[in-house]
């Protein structure tokens, strides 16, 4: 294709290539600091481009194909070309990816151990770990936990971090000195934009982590915790991961390890300070 | 230019991967993956060796490919259970009768709907027991069911509505409206039984099926595939047997699909330098459907716009006569939708 990035986020090479320059650029920019697929073998291709040639140029917008593809996704303006190579990336993830159970958690790392947040779009998993890698954690990725399983530790894939709406404000607040990408305005998700993980968090993301705690936040609600069985924990994860029915009894093995080896509390939250005194004493307590 | 013979040459002989550099091998698993052949290159390229980026990505293929073996044997099991009571054998085609007789054509092979095949007069009674046994229907539209009904050698595609696959249920080989006629009856009784209550086609008719889907029904979508299905099958039978290839032929002429044969025959040598042992005549024309088999970038992108849409629009002469041809992408047309993608 005429414009091409690779990279690789944490444990997987990625390939992006494009009709048009400024995605590219965009992508280049921002994943400076990361290293190249290895051996300069990516594991899935995304391709971004236009439907009809004469749509490069008229009213571009951009297609989203690759080695997976979804049959009917919507293409996107070309302003908001990064992310769709954002959705392209997660995209075949979700679709391709088979040697990891893929969580649809945010992860963070202290001292070797990780803590898992998961939830729906919009309980604030994105959020709570790029206020927490201000505050020491390590983060390990704010949109798959990459549990291995064969080991039953996770691997990072510290992704541009992707805050919508609120979440943007609060986050730039936290963090005046991190580095941003494009606010991509009105997207189909809403406001989007990147925040660029921290060199320390992409100088380490080879280095997976023992899980330690899961947690299922809430945001807009009074405080209140509560312990999540592992039964209802197992449940919510096959809920919350793309792959678990392609691994077959692999995935059931790495889950059903997970919910029995660590403990689960669901945090119900109504502002962020809220938040991280109560992940903080929910991390004291396990 | 890099092309779908990136991915015949790498089949065909492993060790020429060996002088693959990292956009090579790049190129290689995005046309392989397009094609619907990682799994099967993976167990292809086992013993040789290989940078660790990509035998980690071939391991993880070669495991899914496994998975999927078990899941399209779990299909058929689920089928059977539902033919049985009825007294009707389960005849598997394609991609799980490879893996249910556990023939080379199998290994690392992506199998996606169960493909059956039952006698004509069964077709209603097999039709309850799925329905009645979790299967629905998939296109809920009267007109293509009512087309499917008329005119195809198939019921309209059902799919199970816990397990979420699709199962295809042929009567015969090629559509009712295309101009060949194969003997179905024939196709039942020369079938064998690979596993206990698995049956497939025989070898010849299941070479013949590969044809007569590539060159005298599809517009060759997925080719690279069924002629490498082929190119096995003939490799694990032919070999040592001076007459297979005759004895092929003369199965293919009683179903008036011996053209169709010797094209897979003579692109399947070319391919996937198959050790044919009749003497086969080159056609013209073969470089062009071979032009359209590879067409396929390192991007995994469909090339070659116009001899792809040309084997389309050949695909549809194949299926029906001219004045119901047009009917028929009429009416589509109106609905919006008729076009390469659309079928």
């Amino acid at each position: 294709m005429r414009h091409a990035f690779s990279v690789r986020i944490g444990p997987v090479g990625f390939r992006v290539g494009s009709d048009w320059r400024a995605p590219i650029a965009q992508l280049a920019d921002l994943y400076a600091g990361y290293p190249a697929p290895q051996d300069g073998v990516p594991d899935f291709t995304v391709r971004l481009f236009a439907a009809r040639p004469w749509r490069r140029v008229v009213r571009p917008s951009v297609m989203i194909g690759g080695d997976y593809v979804l049959p009917e996704a919507a293409p996107l303006p070309l302003a908001q070309g990064l992310l769709a190579a954002e959705m392209g990336m997660n995209l075949q993830m979700a679709l391709g990816q088979r040697r990891y159970l893929l969580l649809h958690a945010s992860a963070v790392e202290r001292d070797g151990r990780a803590l898992l947040m998961t939830g729906q779009s919009g309980a604030g998993k994105s959020t709570l770990a790029a206020l927490l890698s201000r505050r020491g954690w390590r983060l390990m990725g704010d949109e798959f936990a990459l549990l291995d399983p064969a080991t039953g530790l996770v691997h990072a894939f510290p992704r541009l971090v992707s805050l919508k709406n609120q979440a943007i404000g609060v986050v730039e607040r936290a963090a005046p000195e991190a580095r941003f990408g494009p606010l991509l305005a009105g997207t189909p998700k809403g406001d989007i934009r990147h925040l660029v993980p921290d060199a320390a968090a992409v100088a380490a993301m080879d280095r997976p982590a023992r899980p330690a705690l899961l947690l299922f936040p809430s945001f807009g609600f009074d405080p209140a915790e509560r312990v999540v069985p592992p039964s209802e924990a197992f449940v919510r994860l096959t809920q919350a991961s793309t792959n678990y029915v392609a691994l077959g009894e692999r995935g059931f093995d790495a889950l059903t390890g997970l919910v029995q080896a660590i403990p689960a509390r669901a945090i119900d939250y109504p502002d962020t300070d809220s938040a991280i005194a109560q992940v903080e004493a929910a991390w004291a307590a396990s | 230019m890099t092309d779908g013979w990136l991915l015949a040459r790498a089949l065909r002989s492993p060790d020429s991967t060996r002088a693959l550099d990292a956009a090579g091998w790049t190129d290689l698993l995005a046309i392989a993956r397009a094609e619907q052949m990682i799994g099967t290159l993976a167990y292809r390229l086992e013993p040789v060796a290989k940078p660790p980026a990509v035998a980690r990505i071939l391991d993880d293929a070669r495991a899914s490919a496994d998975h999927g073996r078990t899941l399209a044997l779990w299909e058929a099991e689920a089928a059977r259970r539902v033919l049985a009571p009825l007294g009707i054998r389960l005849v598997l085609l394609k991609g799980t009768a490879f893996v249910a007789a556990d023939l080379m054509a199998g290994q690392g092979r992506s199998i996606g709907d169960l493909d059956i095949l039952v006698p004509h007069a069964s077709l209603d009674a097999v039709e309850a027991a799925l329905l009645g046994a979790g299967w629905e229907w998939v296109k809920p539209d009267p007109y293509d069911d009512a087309y499917y009904r008329q005119w195809m050698h198939e019921l309209p595609p059902l799919i199970h509505r816990d397990r979420d696959r699709m199962i295809d249920v042929h009567h015969t080989i090629l559509p009712l409206t295309a101009r060949i006629t194969p003997d179905a009856a024939a196709l039942l009784d020369g079938t064998i039984e690979v596993a206990p209550g698995l049956w497939t086609l025989s070898l010849a008719d299941m070479i013949v099926h590969a044809a007569a889907h590539l060159f005298a029904d599809g517009d060759l979508a997925g080719g690279m595939r069924n002629l490498w299905d082929v190119d096995r099958l003939c490799r694990e039978f032919g070999e040592g047997q001076p007459d297979f290839y005759a004895a092929v032929c003369d199965r293919a002429r009683h179903h008036g699909l011996l053209a169709q044969v010797e094209r897979a025959f003579r692109l399947c040598a070319r391919l996937y330098a198959t050790p044919l042992t009749i003497d086969l005549a080159r056609r013209r024309s073969d470089t062009l459907y071979l032009r359209r088999l590879t067409a396929r970038d390192g991007w995994g992108r469909a090339t070659r716009a116009v001899t792809r849409q040309a084997f389309y629009i050949r695909s549809h002469y194949l299926r029906m006569p001219p004045a119901m041809l047009a009917r028929h992408l009429w009416t589509k047309w109106r609905k919006g939708g008729a076009g390469p993608s659309a079928g």
